[in-house]
């Protein structure tokens, strides 16, 4: 079970409070319309499925309910920050942290 | 009987045991005595017990071969009836009065068993047989299976309600210590003198590990004595939390550990002042792994004759029980330490027949105590094969070359009772491999051990493969400390003066003996016992191609029993390594997963059992509704009213009565729990234009509109309606079962996307008692109990709303309707719902008012052709195939959520499954929901599929069976005959029609 820090509440929380939301910085295309079936199926479906650290968007469902970012090291778990939306990642860690 | 007359193998002095406080209990119905401080293990062995259990595939005679939590023959059921624990391992059960206790292995009795006379059976059964019986014709498991589950046995379940509380605490500490042996306590100890908060958890009944029959000095004292001196130091401490009869079954991410204590186990069966037992769910900032090894025994012949034990449990069982467990004993050992053994069993008094020695000059310093003890030692030789059936008769010894891989000379038979057998030992490295370290092999202590840390933990003591008293406190003291300086305290290191430890000499790396005839052909070799697993097993394995140690695993089912192999599987790796023709290291072990050991279900569930397992919500009107006599479906975690039957009523008839009432007169139904979110802001239009497939933005205060709303793939998701309450201030409903979601879905539209909108969302379903009055004299029920309302036709219209006042209530009255009637939803406070629910039943009862449930809703929903979402759609369908192109603008500048997928290809080819109305041919024939749609009456199998039913119902109104179902291309197929092949072999023919059954123009509801 994780512990995940929440960037509005500046708490570390267990994750059963948490609802996991899927891969970040996904930006809806402005313009839909303008995007062939492959791309906006592109846009759909389609996500990186990385191994190793991954940005990924979790809501603090039975918190403050805000959505943010945490980058997460899909073999480890484990976690080098949580960032609030909108805002940049740092650097990523080389490899595996430990 | 006296007691000593029972106990043949009690020694009459020593031990750790309570002589003063005798205890009784049966085993497989027979009554034995024991002493406090005994396990139930210790106790049989005390009263000379030699079977206690039956082998799964076998079915060969089973004695206790260790005293701890790797036992995988001893495995009993405790008890009966409701509090009954079904797989606990004799070795880990404490004993006390009146402990009823049953072997799950063995009928039709562990003496004279059943499945051994079908001698075929073990013949039936090679490696690979699950592999080779599931991938098979399914008739030939169900023919195992049934000898299996009845022969093999594996605990029965209680059939009732456990009657026992469970507990769960949840903790944070600096530092938990797995493992309270010399390692462990070190460093608790350590960890504890800087102050940081310290839980120290061990498995056994009292702390101490090896410790407990030590025979080294501690800073000049006997090891019994630092023991006690410390065990009360670390009790001071309001710091420090010792929990032994505490099992640290899970490891977990971000160092979370899970704790099953035992807190009553030892006392009773069944407590009933307070819980049997308690996890605890502990956040630990750093881990300190001292959960010592496992002795390891050697493979050969028939070492599964009870009577053959590990050398360690048999010194175990002389110094901390004072039971020695036989008269005659072998040893059997590859290394130095397992002379203990040896030498205790000759201190207790009885005959040590001889030590065997797999090494040609071992030379430390016990080996030269044991002979001169005149202890008659075989060098270079080898136990290989076990004489005896039900207990060990004897033992066939032969010399051995020097690498350990042949016979040098022919073999002799040596009397004996006991064979004591030690292969070297294997770290415990469950709880690190479960954070996904590897564990590493290690020529050097010929063992795995853990590997490197992923998380804030550190494997010390015999659990990182050091074995003498003295560098297992020095690890321990030194992983407390650093533990606790990680933690954030400055600590000082202790160092410990240990004498009296004996020197061992190298050991030998051999794991399986050879035997007179190959492995193929001797006489079974055990490597797992509780699976019967053998040495020819993974050899024929490897032979088969199996080269991958994982695979094996599943191919022979090594490591699958309830002891998930911690007897044998390092043996069966070095096995098939051999057989492979390369090393341990390269083939590596298999990951080790939580539980460490069987944990109770009734533990992890702990108090979230019964009605707190999942809450129930109930509307203000519930105890009305449980007046009237409804019955109750489950939507979500809601209660509603299904049906209000009356007396002498079945379903059919109470439904029936509830849709004709709506329809000629006028009902009344709970509506509290549809989903409400309040919606207010600047840009709370412009917001709910984007999610909508419809135009919002023009939508007027005192307005309600229907809307849909689709995932980003096009597919119906929700609906409802929302109405504009302000300026800037909208009301939505949602589905009952689409609340929680719905709310995610703007939140997370708005917060990741949109955060530029000034928008809020607020849950308010549970502020408000919804009461639906619906029928044509709807109006006039209304009209009594609200004057401040102008209810005429043309001042209050269909898809209008109201501020008013309902019997004296501040009301929210929408003309909404979901019968297709006149109809009005009264939206009062919850606190006032009640009472404007008995008001408005009150002033209906002339006009005929009948409370309804869910079931006549759906019903009245289906005539006329009003989906529901989730159950007439499922996440696969548009709203055009909904029939429900006009929920669709296409002239927002917008371009909504799911709006581009329309367009996908796919969702625009035709054949799509569309959504239409079918009327069976036989009007009394209601189609089951889910029923298929075929094409041809007599069609051949497989037959394509053209579709299925959605919703399906008798409907009262129109005397005759309706059903929704999704028909490719059902548009376009109106009038056509489709059939619905059953399940009993009927088929039943049906019209596929208009989905509105009822009132198509929607006069009705317009009045
Ligand atoms: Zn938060």
């Amino acid at each position: 079970m994780l512990k995940i820090h929440c960037p509005y509440c500046d708490e570390q929380r267990e994750e059963e409070e948490f609802s996991y939301s899927g891969e970040a910085h996904i930006s809806r295309p402005l313009d839909p319309g303008a995007l062939s079936d492959a791309d906006w199926a592109d846009y759909l479906f389609f996500r990186k499925n990385t191994r190793g650290w991954h940005h990924e968007m979790w809501q603090h469902s039975a918190g403050c309910r805000r959505y943010f970012n945490v980058t997460r090291h899909t073999v480890t778990y484990e976690i080098f920050e949580s960032y609030p939306m909108g805002t940049t990642p740092k650097a990523l860690p080389k490899g595996d942290a430990r | 009987m006296s007691l000593e007359n029972t106990q043949k193998n009690r020694l009459a002095i020593g031990g750790r045991i309570d002589r003063s406080r005798a205890l009784s209990f049966t085993f497989n119905g027979k009554r034995y005595s024991g002493f406090l401080g005994d396990t139930l293990a210790s106790a049989l062995l005390a009263n000379g017990v030699d079977v206690v259990g039956r082998s799964f595939k076998y079915s060969r005679p089973r004695g206790i071969m260790t005293a701890g939590a790797e036992e995988p023959n001893a495995i009993v059921q405790l008890g009966h009836g409701a509090a009954t624990i079904p797989n606990l391992r004799a070795t880990q059960v404490a004993l006390y009065d009146g402990l009823e206790a049953r072997s799950v292995n063995g009928w039709p009795n562990v003496n004279f068993d059943l499945t051994r006379i079908f001698s075929l059976f073990g013949r039936l059964m090679p490696p690979g047989f699950y592999y080779k019986t599931f991938m098979g014709p399914k008739k030939l498991w169900m023919f195992y299976e049934h000898f299996i589950r009845k022969g093999a046995g594996l605990g029965r379940a209680p059939t009732v309600r456990d009657p026992d509380i469970y507990d769960r605490i949840n903790q944070h500490c600096d530092v938990l210590v797995v493992g309270a042996g010399p390692a462990g306590l070190a460093a608790a100890l350590a960890a504890a003198r800087t102050g940081a908060r310290v839980i120290i958890a061990d498995e056994q009944e009292e702390f101490g590990g090896s410790l407990l029959a030590s025979d080294v000095n501690i800073d000049g004292k006997a090891a019994a004595h630092w023991l006690a001196v410390t065990l009360a130091e670390l009790a001071k401490f309001e710091t420090v939390t010792m929990l032994p009869r505490s099992t640290v079954f899970g490891y977990y991410d971000h160092n979370f550990l899970t704790i099953a204590e035992r807190c009553s186990d030892h006392i009773a069966l069944t407590n009933d002042k307070a819980a049997r037992q308690r996890i605890h769910r502990v956040r630990a900032r750093e881990v300190v792994l001292a959960c010592g090894a496992i002795e390891r025994p050697l493979v050969f012949a028939a070492c599964d004759v009870p009577g053959v034990m590990l050398a360690g449990a048999v010194s175990t069982y002389i110094n901390r029980y004072a039971v020695t467990p036989g008269k005659g004993l072998i040893l059997f050992t590859n290394n130095d330490r397992a002379y203990e053994t040896a030498l205790h069993w000759h201190a207790s008094g009885r005959q040590v027949v001889a030590v065997v020695d797999s090494r040609h000059n071992p030379q430390g310093d016990l080996v030269q105590k044991a002979a001169a003890k005149g202890v008659k030692v075989l060098t270079g030789h080898a136990v290989i094969e076990v004489l005896g059936g039900k207990r060990v008769k004897g033992a066939m010894v032969a010399p051995l070359s020097a690498d350990g891989s042949k016979l040098t000379g022919q073999a002799k038979a040596l009397q004996c009772d006991t064979i004591a057998s030690s292969g070297g030992w294997n770290p415990v490295v469950h709880l690190s491999s479960h954070t996904g370290a590897k564990p590493i092999w290690d020529e050097e202590i010929i063992g795995f051990r853990p590997g490197k840390s992923t998380q804030a933990e550190r494997s010390v003591g015999a659990a990182a493969g050091t074995y003498d008293t003295a560098s297992c406190l020095a690890e321990g003291d030194a992983s407390g400390v650093q533990a606790a300086i990680n933690c954030g305290h400055s600590a000082v290191a202790t160092s410990y003066n240990v004498t009296g430890e004996t020197a061992a000499g190298p050991a030998q790396a051999l794991f399986l003996l050879p035997h007179g005839k190959p492995t193929s052909r001797a006489p079974y070799q055990f490597v797992d016992y509780q699976l019967d697993v053998t040495a020819a097993g993974i050899e024929l394995a490897a032979r088969e191609g199996y080269t991958s140690v994982e695979h094996v695993k599943r191919y022979t089912a090594m490591g699958f029993g309830t002891d998930q192999g911690k007897l044998g599987n390092i043996n069966g790796m070095a096995i098939l390594a051999r057989k492979l023709n390369q090393t341990i290291a390269e083939t590596g072990t298999t990951i080790f997963r939580p539980s460490y050991t069987p944990t109770t279900f009734g533990t992890i569930a702990g108090r979230d059992v019964g009605e707190l397992f999942d809450s129930a919500r109930f509307t203000a009107v519930q105890h009305w509704h449980e007046q009237a006599g409804a019955k109750f479906e489950d939507v979500g975690q809601w209660k509603r009213p299904w049906y209000f039957p009356k007396t002498g009523e079945d379903m059919d008839d109470a439904v029936g009565r509830e849709c004709l009432a709506v329809r000629n007169h006028v009902g009344i139904l709970d509506a509290s729990t549809l989903g409400k979110i309040d919606i207010q802001g600047p840009d709370a239009a412009e917001f709910l234009n984007r999610v909508y497939t419809n135009a919002y933005l023009k939508l007027a205060p005192g307005k309600c509109r229907y809307g849909v709303m689709l995932g980003e793939d096009g597919m119906i998701f929700d609906d409802g309606v929302t109405a504009c309450l302000g300026e800037n201030h909208y009301l939505m409903f949602t589905t009952t079962g689409g609340a929680a979601g719905v709310l995610n879905w703007l939140e997370i539209w708005h917060q990741t996307e949109w955060p530029e909108l000034k928008v809020y969302f607020t849950s308010v379903t549970d502020h408000w008692t919804t009461a639906t009055v619906t029928g044509p004299n709807a109006r006039k029920v209304i009209a009594k109990v609200c004057s401040d309302i102008d209810l005429d036709g043309d001042a209050f219209k269909f898809m209008d709303w109201r501020d008013g006042t309902v019997s004296g209530v501040k009301a929210r009255v929408f003309r909404i309707s979901f019968t297709g009637e006149l109809s009005y939803e009264v939206n009062v406070p919850a606190h006032y719902g009640r009472h404007v629910w008995e008001k408005l039943i009150e002033a209906g009862a002339e006009f005929g008012i009948t409370p309804y449930g869910t079931e006549t809703m759906h019903v009245l929903r289906a005539e006329k052709g009003f989906i529901i979402v989730g159950q007439d759609t499922d996440g696969s369908v548009t709203p055009y195939d909904m029939n429900m192109a006009w929920v669709v603008s296409s002239k927002k500048s917008f371009s909504f959520l799911g709006k581009r997928s329309l367009d996908r290809s796919d969702c625009t080819r035709t054949m799509r499954k569309q959504l239409v109305g079918l009327k069976t041919m036989d009007p009394l024939d209601v189609l089951p929901e889910g029923a298929q749609i075929v094409n041809e009456r007599n069609a051949p199998i497989p037959a394509a599929m053209q579709g299925h039913v959605t919703s399906s119902y008798y409907s009262a109104c129109l005397e005759r069976s309706i059903a929704l179902a999704v028909v490719k291309g059902g548009l376009d197929r109106l009038g056509e005959q489709v059939f619905c092949p059953l399940a009993d072999g009927r088929v039943i023919a049906a019209e596929i029609v208009s989905s509105v059954f009822y009132d198509p123009s929607g006069a009705r509801q317009n009045v």
